[in-house]
Order: C-alpha cells, then structure tokens, then sequence
C-alpha cells in the first residue's frame, strides 16, 4: 500500500498528492510518469510524475473521469493499492540555448521540474502556460522561481494575455531565437504548437499520453505513430518530436473506450 | 487367464462443461478426473522398464513413478514426486502441450496414457508437505515471475538461497495470469502454486520495474547471482493499412485487459474491454485461441482468420477443439490484407491463399490465389500474429544479444555477464510455458553449481 502524505486542491477540480514510495522517489527524473490503481477493482491509469523529494512522489491530476474522481476523494492518510514507476525514458535534456516550455492545464505541472532541470544546464528558459481561466491556473510562482520569463494565456482572460498559447508562441518566436520547444498538455495543444514550430522548423518535443493498461511495453494500447513507424509511448516515449507524430492517429485512438468510459462513469455517479 | 483390473483401452475421457453453458461465462472448461477415474487411467499404463515417456518431459518428471502411485491409491506420494521435478504441476497438468511431449512418446502409440491429465489430478489432490530447508545465505534476484522465474526461485529456495523475484505487475504469474484465460488455467490454482513456491520462503516484490524502479546494477550490488526471465511480450503488429483504427487491439491488449484487470466484469470492475457484435481474430496460436474464446464469452461473435489450414495452426488440438465446440469459426486460408473504416473499425479485408510445396521445416508454404479478395463485417480485430521481446529491461543493461534480440547465453544459461543467468522466452522467442519451466530449472541447477 502506497501511503498518501500531503493533499492539496491547486485549482479547479485540480488536486496534488504527495505519495509515499522512496524506491520510486529515489529513481525519478523529469519526464517519468507512474502507473497507480487505486483499489482491487480499479483501472490502472499512468499519471506524470510533477516532482519528488527523497521519500515522496508527487502527481497531479484533474478530475476527468471515474478514477480521477474517486482519486478526489482520498484524503492525506489514505492509501493507493498499487503504485509503479519511474515508468517511460527520461524527457531529453541538455543546454540547448534557448528554450521555451509550453504547458497547457495540466501540463503545467510537468513542465515544472523540466524547466528546472534545463536552467540548471544553462538554458534561458522561457515559459508560457495556458488555462482555460483563472482558476484553473496554478504553480505560477514556482514556475517562475526556475524560468526566465513565464507568460500566462486563459482562454477567458481572466489571467495574463486572453487567447491561446500559440499566439504567445509565435510572437515570442518572432523576437527570440529559440533553439527548442517543449510541449506538454492536451493533444490539441500539442499539436497546434507543433504545426505552430515547424513553420519556423523548431526542434519540439511533445509528450504524449495515450491510452495504457501495463506501462511497461506489454499490450500496445498506447502506440501513436511516428514518421510512419509504430510506436509505444511507453517504453519508446513518452517523449517524442511533435513534427513526427500523427496528431490526428493519436485524437482518434484517444477516445477508444470513450463509450465504456462515459458508461462507468454515469453508471457509478447514479449508484452513489 | 484374467488379469486383475483389466487394462481399458481406450484413455479415460477428461469431463468438461458444455459447449453452451460454458460460452456464457469464465469457469474452468476442464473439469478433471476424480479417483475412480484417475487410477482407471493409471491401470492402462504399462510401466515400462524403459519408460520413453520421460524422456520426452522438458523438466524431467518421474511419470512413471508417480502413476505408479496413483494405481495404488497413493495420491499423495504421486504430488511430492511430481512436485521433485516441476514446480507448477496444476499448471502444466492444464496447459502444457503433453500430445507433443510425454504422450508422444507413449509406447501405446494410438492411445497413449494421459499423462496431462493424471498430472493434474495429483496436482489438485496434493495436500500441504512439510519442507525443511538449511539456508546457505547466498541470494539470488529473480527478474520476473512467470514460469520460469517461479520455477527458478522454488528449485533454489530449496536448496538454501534467499530468493527475491521482481514482478512489475500487481500480480505475481506473469503469463500464467495476464495471458492464460481463467476457463483454462484457474486463478486459484495459480495462486496455489504461487503460495507453495512462497511457502518455500521466496520474497516476491510485485510494482517493481527492474530497469526502472530499480536496475540491474542494483541489483548486482545485493545478490550473488540474477536470473532474467522477463518473457516475450511485445506484441507484434500486422503491418497493414488500417491497424490503428479504434476496434483494432493486440490480443496482448485484450487478454490484459480481461485477464489481469477483470474488464469481463466492466462496470463493476473499472477497466472497459472491447465487445464487438462481430470479433475477428488474426493467428493461430494458442493466444488466438484465448482471445477468441474470451470474445466469445463476452457475447460476440467471432471469425479467427488463419492463412494456413486447421492442420498447421501452432495452437494445441484441443484448443482448437474447444474453440470449433464454442461456435467460434475458423476461415482456413485467408489473409486479412487491409482494415477498413473511418476512425473505427467496420470491416475486413482479406485474400484468399492455397497450400504449396513443404519446406525444409516440414511447413507448407503458402500463396495468394489472385483475384480472390473479399470483406467481412467486424466492429473488434484483434490480432494474435506473434510477439517480441519485451525491451524495457534489456534496453537498460549491455546484455549481449542475438538475432531477434534474444539474449545470449552459454550451456548453463549464464549470459555475457557473470552471474547473470537468463531463461524463458527472453531467450528462445516465445515458447511454453514448460520450456520456460525447464530454463528455470536449468538456470537454478547452474548458479546451485557456481555458488556453491
């Protein structure tokens, strides 16, 4: 049993935990993610590692679904059955100059340790976040503690510039010289930014999540195509060059079990 | 003259749920001998002063021996003697290939004695043994705990070794669990096997992905000795237009999902499955045949397609049996050559082969009969078309490796790096479950020898 050490709401339907698991603290880099189930009858569902300390492995997560939601509602003493990582390659890093991090809802958690590591080698780090309002915005100040520059985008204005992270993008683009791109956030977002860096034929990296039963290359579930080439997110990713990848391959298998999803999840809030 | 207790001809015929009743859910399709029957079967058996049966065993049982003891009623003594050799004899008394193995090599040719079946009712019978171990604090790290890394840890356990198995699943079993539907191999005689080798004092650490969680330099540092029995697994795909389609899953995908998460009992259970109105399955293995069977009881329909015949399929007889029995059928000489649909999938397209001259291999070759192309409905595809190693572990360590990527090693199972053994289908490719018992077997004999 994986013990839950700190909770915390950070947003709209947006929550923080603080897991118990030193073996997998002590392993994890920028760019990993985990795979827990909460109980017996539970789905497996793979979730990014945000950051760690010696003992904790914090995630976090919004509320999308049954599992998310039951997730929601543990508390600081509770427990997680199964909790496995650090899973996926380590997000490439080194001095590339320039660089600007794109993460949208809950990407911004990720792209936090990311932009820390990547000052830490040199990097002027640029990054721009998007939300879809204010109150879905969170960890700006830690963000900008390990960057250059963030910018804020929401969808409504409440906060920052009013629009989408690709605007920011491609202004910033037209001032700066930036030598990489890293996104990560919805599929959407990805692949507007991607689309975004490759008129200007900026190296991005995008992380991809994609549907996964075991994590550790077994069932294919979470193929995405790569320059025509099949390939798992999670033993050949998660991160990938957005210019490669079949954005529209990887939308569509997303919502595969969109049906059973909805199914479970309405059966399940009807019951309780 | 009479003899007593006339010799049957014929072999003792294993009961078994019907066809109809069995589709509507997961219970064991098998239902095993009880004693009159056992010790029936075990009166046809000759006793031969030479029994050629044994020496058709991957692990090396005492069959005749422990038939023996079922004639005279001695349960008991036939599970501990089995129990010397295999470590998983529920197991191997229900999936093992024995038409192949054992049974081949029967002296009553036509109807040999059924050597799988008596196994399992020794098996199931056996009631709890004392074992007293001396422990000789060496310790050993097992990577793995399907077949052969279970049988690893049991054959060294008893000889003194602290044995820790890591397991990256939840569940320890490997294939045996997220692989072997529960109609064939029941969990609870998984779980019991498992229990007997824990019994033996094996640690198994389950959530631990070696390479990840931790890696092999790891655990070099706190064992002697390191058994590598990651498996097969990587699913191999068809390589034709279409195969991303939603509705297109490995049987990897599929299987994992019922198997190991329960997704047959979606929603109670939280993980969704696929259930098709019309389910094709590509292969002809035994893992098709799973998937097949598995769709079938989900509620659909279900098409495999093959490009050979019945006859070259590598799937058990009895598997496909079971599967023709279910009202699963079986298109001979069809190969699918496209997936159509838009965004989902909604149908099949395939083209008709013929058999041709043998190959050196014995196996018929087989062609495309021009102009014979055709389309099935389906809304699920699952394909069934072989695996390759899984890459997570052996992309983290410089274990030497051959072709296919299969590991390398030498007469002991011992790898390019000392002290690192390594068994199953990691090395030969995906094979059974018994073979990867007998590396485990091998591998545990080898590092009993260095350690020592």
């Amino acid at each position: 049993m994986f013990k839950i050490i700190e909770k915390t709401e950070l947003a709209d339907n947006t929550f923080l935990m603080k897991i118990f698991a030193p073996h997998i603290a002590k392993k994890a880099q920028p760019g990993q993610f985990i795979i827990l189930r909460i109980g017996e009858k539970d789905e497996r569902i793979p979730l990014t590692i945000a950051d760690h300390d010696n003992e904790t492995v914090t995630i976090i997560f919004l509320i999308s679904g049954y599992t998310t939601n039951k997730l929601s509602k543990l508390n600081q003493g509770d427990s997680l059955l199964d909790f496995v990582g650090p899973l996926g390659n380590p997000a490439p890093m080194e001095n590339f100059g320039t660089v600007v991090l794109v993460g949208g809802g809950l990407g911004i958690a990720p792209i936090t340790p990311q932009a820390k590591k990547l000052k830490e080698l040199g990097n002027k780090v640029i990054c721009i976040v998007g939300a879809r309002s204010k109150n879905n915005l969170f960890w700006i100040d830690k963000l900008q503690a390990v960057s250059d520059e963030v910018i804020i985008c929401t969808d409504d204005g409440t906060e920052g510039r009013k629009g989408f992270v690709t605007d920011a993008l491609k202004e910033l683009s037209e001032k700066e010289n930036i030598n990489r791109v890293i996104a990560i956030g919805p599929p959407i977002m990805m692949k507007f930014v991607s689309l975004t860096t490759k008129q200007k034929n900026i190296k991005t990296q995008v992380s991809i999540n994609s549907i996964m039963v075991d994590g550790i290359g077994m069932c294919g579930g979470c193929r995405v195509i790569i320059n025509n080439k099949v390939k798992f997110s999670c033993v050949d990713g998660p991160d990938f060059d957005g210019h490669q990848v079949d954005w529209d391959d990887l939308l569509n298998r997303n919502c595969e079990y969109i049906n059973e999803e909805e199914h479970v999840h309405k059966r399940c809030y009807n019951n309780e | 003259m009479f003899i007593k207790g006339v010799i049957t001809m014929n072999k003792i015929p294993m009961r078994e749920l019907n066809a109809e009743e069995r589709t509507k859910n997961f219970d064991e399709v098998n239902l095993g001998y009880n004693e009159e029957e056992a010790i029936k079967e075990a009166n046809r058996c000759l006793q031969c002063p030479n029994p050629l049966c044994e020496t058709g065993c991957p692990v090396g049982i005492k069959i005749k021996d422990f038939i023996k003891e079922i004639k005279g009623k001695n349960f008991k003594k036939a599970a501990e003697i089995i129990k010397q050799d295999n470590y998983l004899p529920a197991v191997c008394g229900r999936v093992c290939p024995q038409e192949t193995q054992c049974e081949a090599k029967c002296i009553m040719k036509n109807t040999p004695i059924a050597i799988g079946h008596l196994e399992r009712f020794a098996a199931d019978y056996e009631e709890k043994t004392e074992t007293t171990i001396e422990k000789n604090n060496k310790k050993v790290a097992i990577i793995g705990s399907g077949p052969a890394g279970l049988t690893c840890a049991g054959e060294l356990a008893k000889a003194g070794f602290e044995v820790s198995i890591y397991e990256a699943f939840h569940k320890p079993g490997g294939v045996l669990v997220f692989g072997i539907p529960s109609f064939r191999l029941p969990r609870k005689t998984v779980n019991k096997e498992i229990d007997y080798i824990k019994e033996l004092g094996v640690k198994i650490v389950t959530n631990y992905v070696i390479g990840r969680t931790l890696s092999m330099k790891d655990l070099q540092k706190d064992f002697d000795a390191i058994f590598v029995s990651t498996g097969a697994g990587l699913p191999h795909f068809l390589g034709i237009p279409g195969e991303n389609l939603n509705g297109v899953l490995t049987a990897n995908e599929y299987l994992s999902r019922v198997n190991l998460m329960d997704a047959n009992k979606f929603p109670e259970y939280k993980t969704p499955v696929k259930v098709g109105k019309h389910t094709v399955v590509i292969g002809g293995g035994n893992v098709a045949m799973d998937a097949a069977r598995v769709a079938k009881r989900l509620g659909s329909k279900v098409t495999i397609v093959y490009r050979r015949t019945q006859n070259e399929m590598p799937a058990r007889d009895e598997e496909i049996k079971h599967a023709i029995e279910e009202g699963i059928d079986i298109t001979e000489l069809t190969q699918p050559i496209e997936i159509t649909g838009e965004k989902i999938v909604q149908g099949i397209k395939c083209i008709k082969m013929q058999l041709g001259e043998k190959d050196e291999s014995g196996r018929c070759s087989v062609s495309k009969i021009e102009n014979s192309e055709f389309e099935m409905e389906c809304d699920v595809i699952i394909a069934s078309v072989g695996q390759g190693l899984n890459p997570l572990f052996l992309r983290t360590t410089d274990i030497e490796r051959g072709k296919k990527g299969v590991v390398i090693v030498n007469d002991n199972l011992e790898t390019s790096i000392p002290c690192v053994y390594a068994g199953g289908d990691v090395v030969s490719g995906a094979s059974t479950v018994i073979n990867a018992m007998r590396d485990g077997k091998k591998a545990a004999k080898a590092i009993i020898e260095k350690l020592n």
